[in-house]
């Protein structure tokens, strides 16, 4: 670079760039957003959906003669907890308040299960009184089976959890970090002021474009060592792959920023377009639970989201090891929503 | 009043109109050169609010060129225009020789700005803001030297958040140097400042006077315009109602010098604006609130003439003071509002 106009040009563009850098780690709230809050939150997640060894069911069975010998095997039975209450009246009620997932009936014909089938605990006990009862009655079972516990890392919650929280990272880091940041200049009539100098408006928008997706990097780079060395969660895939994924997701949700600042004025205009925009995606696009639980009718809307696209790539990455080509619909998805906003924020982008 | 407006008379504006006219489609250099500014019947609209209705000015290379006129008047709508930053509606406007929206960059290169108000980013050290508004330009002034030259050494490694208003606003000035610009752009650069932060910013602006360079400045100071500004036009809901130097239009009031009296009621007749007038070496009276002020050319023969014809009515004399007049004598006489309506 030998040009004069060239050479100032970079110069001012690294100086941009170093501002914006020393901007943002100066500033307490984005350790505490893009740190401290996602660390707290997965310890926080992770306690309160530990996977816990399968509860005792808790079955009632009414006190008389016909219903003892039932009561007597069904306490000798390991997993079940056996209610013995008055009458018909006493189980249903104890059916209706949760205190008991099955009520067991003795009558002329065998055996009646009372329960709510849409409580998934009412299934469980159910399943496990009548493996008892059946046997007990001297049921042979054809087919030998055994079982085997394992609790394999990616597989747990907080394996799914963290990719999430990184997709989600990544999103509130675009909006605010960039959108909110390009608002706050234009209400300060910095924008303005620079404008009025001869940096190049187009240099000026990549020069934070490139600040955010550094700042990805040291982002997903932390998390990730945090939460293998605290929780074990692994990391399968190339750091190129999963670098590549987190970096488009940055630009792609600076792009979203920069379209959501690119006309308010106003702080509050800012920060209810930016929260109107995430919504959606916060509920829907599977940070805290998969995006498949949405009924069939409304999951093309929930596919075609770019978050949905980044935690789905970030979990294929980062927990099973895929490879970048595997990825080609997610990728195109991030790609495709960056450039539209970007090109369609800076063509709206209000200087003043 | 016999003070020299503009555009409000036909015969002037038209007059106007030729003289800028000869000079803009010269192919002449040497009368481009000469003019930093020339501005031709600008308007700008909002909607349905006409914030500049047809100004027109020009100011000459290595001159201070002051508008002056209060809140709303239309002075940061008019420099804004001139920095490149607003469309006008209608009208010319030619900055050190070229027009915006064929040579911006080469412009933007030689400008120096400083906006009514810019927050320039809390988190950011002295010598880092000024090295970064170094880095947008060509070539320029060292950080240092420009930090020393407004003062700022000793807070080069303090955060802009962390400085006062005066410091702020010798930075922002700081800022708009530090290209070295042939011509400087300064909106409202002492509004809310304490006098002391004022004078440093008069005296930074000086300096830049002092090597020949062009300025354009709004305020509605008069005393800022009077120290700093070569001429000064008086703008007023987005006209300009009067142009020249400071002297030339304190010298159109008719006198140099303003009497200001009160006087006590005799019980019988009222003072006379008519008969005031009549007084020797009066050229001007106007009444406000109960005072009384002439505008006077030679004080030792009006002062007694005046205390004379007091003492002839018997009025009790409750004030009298004298002073060279401002140009806030000018507004008032132009428009009968004062400059500030605190
Ligand atoms: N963006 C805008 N939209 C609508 N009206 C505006 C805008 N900017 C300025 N004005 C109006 O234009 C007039 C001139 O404003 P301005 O140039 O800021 O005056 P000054 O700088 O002399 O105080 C005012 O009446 C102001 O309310
Ligand atoms: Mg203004």
């Amino acid at each position: 670079m030998s040009d004069p106009r060239a050479m100032r040009r970079r110069d001012a563009f690294l100086a941009l760039i170093f501002a914006r850098w020393r901007e943002i780690y100066r500033e307490p709230e984005v350790v505490t957003w893009s740190i401290v809050f996602p660390v707290v939150l997965s310890i926080a997640l992770s306690i309160a959906f530990r996977n816990r060894p399968a509860e005792t069911a808790t079955v009632a069975v009414v006190a008389a003669l016909e219903n003892e010998r039932i009561t007597r095997i069904l306490r000798n039975t390991p997993g079940i907890e056996v209610r013995v209450v008055e009458d018909a009246v006493a189980a249903a009620h104890a059916l209706r308040m949760g205190m008991a997932a099955v009520v067991v009936v003795k009558d002329a014909d065998g055996v009646v299960y009372r329960l709510d089938p849409t409580r998934p605990e009412a299934l469980l006990a159910r399943s496990r009184v009548d493996d008892a009862l059946q046997r007990s009655a001297g049921r042979e079972d054809p087919l030998p089976t055994r079982e085997e516990s394992v609790s394999e890392a990616g597989a747990r919650y907080i394996d799914f959890l963290i990719p999430g929280i990184i997709g989600m990272n990544i999103m509130g880091g675009g909006m605010w970090g960039v959108g909110y940041h390009l608002v706050d200049m234009r209400i300060k009539r910095l924008l303005k002021r620079l404008m009025a100098t001869p940096l190049r408006r187009g240099d000026f928008m990549l020069a934070q474009m490139i600040v955010r997706v550094v700042f990805v990097f040291a982002e997903v780079g932390f998390i990730l060592t945090f939460a293998r060395l605290l929780f074990g969660v692994p990391v399968r895939g190339s750091i190129i792959a999963i670098m590549f994924v987190s970096g488009l997701g940055g630009l792609c949700f600076a792009g979203l920023g920069v379209l959501t600042a690119s006309r308010a004025m106003t702080i509050e205009k800012a920060t209810g377009l930016m929260n109107v925009t995430q919504m959606p995606m916060f509920v829907g696009s599977g940070i805290f639970f998969s995006a498949e639980r949405f009924p069939a009718v409304i999951q093309p809307f929930i596919q075609a989201l770019p978050l949905t696209a980044l935690n789905d790539a970030l979990r294929s990455v980062i927990l099973e090891g895929s490879g970048l080509i595997s990825q080609a619909h997610e990728i195109a998805l991030l790609a495709s929503w960056g450039l539209v906003s970007f090109v369609l924020g800076l063509r709206y982008f209000r200087w003043d | 009043m016999a003070i020299k407006t503009q555009g409000d008379e036909p015969g002037r504006g038209s007059d106007d109109a030729v003289r800028f006219g000869r000079r803009v489609d010269s192919s002449d250099n040497r009368v481009r050169m000469t003019e930093a500014v020339v501005v031709i019947e600008l308007r700008k609209n909002y909607g349905a609010v006409e914030a500049v209705r047809g100004v027109t000015f020009e100011i000459a290379r290595g001159e201070c060129f002051g508008l002056l006129g209060p809140n709303g008047a239309g002075k940061t709508t008019t420099i804004e225009i001139l920095e490149g930053l607003l469309h006008p509606t209608s009208g010319q406007a030619r900055v050190l020789g070229r027009r915006w929206g064929a040579d911006d960059d080469e412009i933007r290169e030689r400008l120096g700005v400083c906006l009514q108000q810019t927050v320039l980013s809390p988190k950011l050290e002295v010598h880092e803001t000024v090295e970064l508004f170094r880095s947008f330009y060509r070539a320029g002034r060292a950080p240092a030297d420009m930090i020393a030259e407004v003062g700022l050494t000793e807070k080069a490694h303090a955060r802009v958040g962390a400085l006062s208003g005066g410091q702020r606003q010798r930075l922002a000035v700081a800022c708009a140097l530090i290209g070295d610009p042939e011509l400087l752009f300064l909106d409202e650069p002492t509004t809310g400042l304490d006098p002391q932060s004022r004078r440093q910013v008069w005296d930074i602006v000086n300096e830049f006077k002092s090597r020949g360079r062009t300025a354009l400045l709004t305020t509605h100071y008069m005393d800022e315009a009077e120290r700093l500004c070569d001429r000064v036009a008086v703008i007023d809901h987005g006209r300009i109602i009067a142009q020249g130097s400071p002297d030339e239009l304190i010298h159109s009031l008719g006198g140099d010098h303003v009497v200001e009296i009160s006087v006590g009621d005799n019980g019988s007749s009222r003072l006379d604006a008519g008969r005031l007038t009549d007084l020797p070496a009066v050229r001007a009276v106007h009444q406000e609130v109960g005072v009384w002020s002439l505008a006077v050319t030679e004080p030792h023969v009006a002062i007694p003439a005046l205390l004379d014809h007091l003492r002839d009515d018997s009025h009790e004399l409750l004030r009298l003071t004298t002073r060279h007049a401002s140009l806030e004598d000018v507004f008032v006489a132009l428009t009968g509002r004062h400059l500030r309506d605190e």
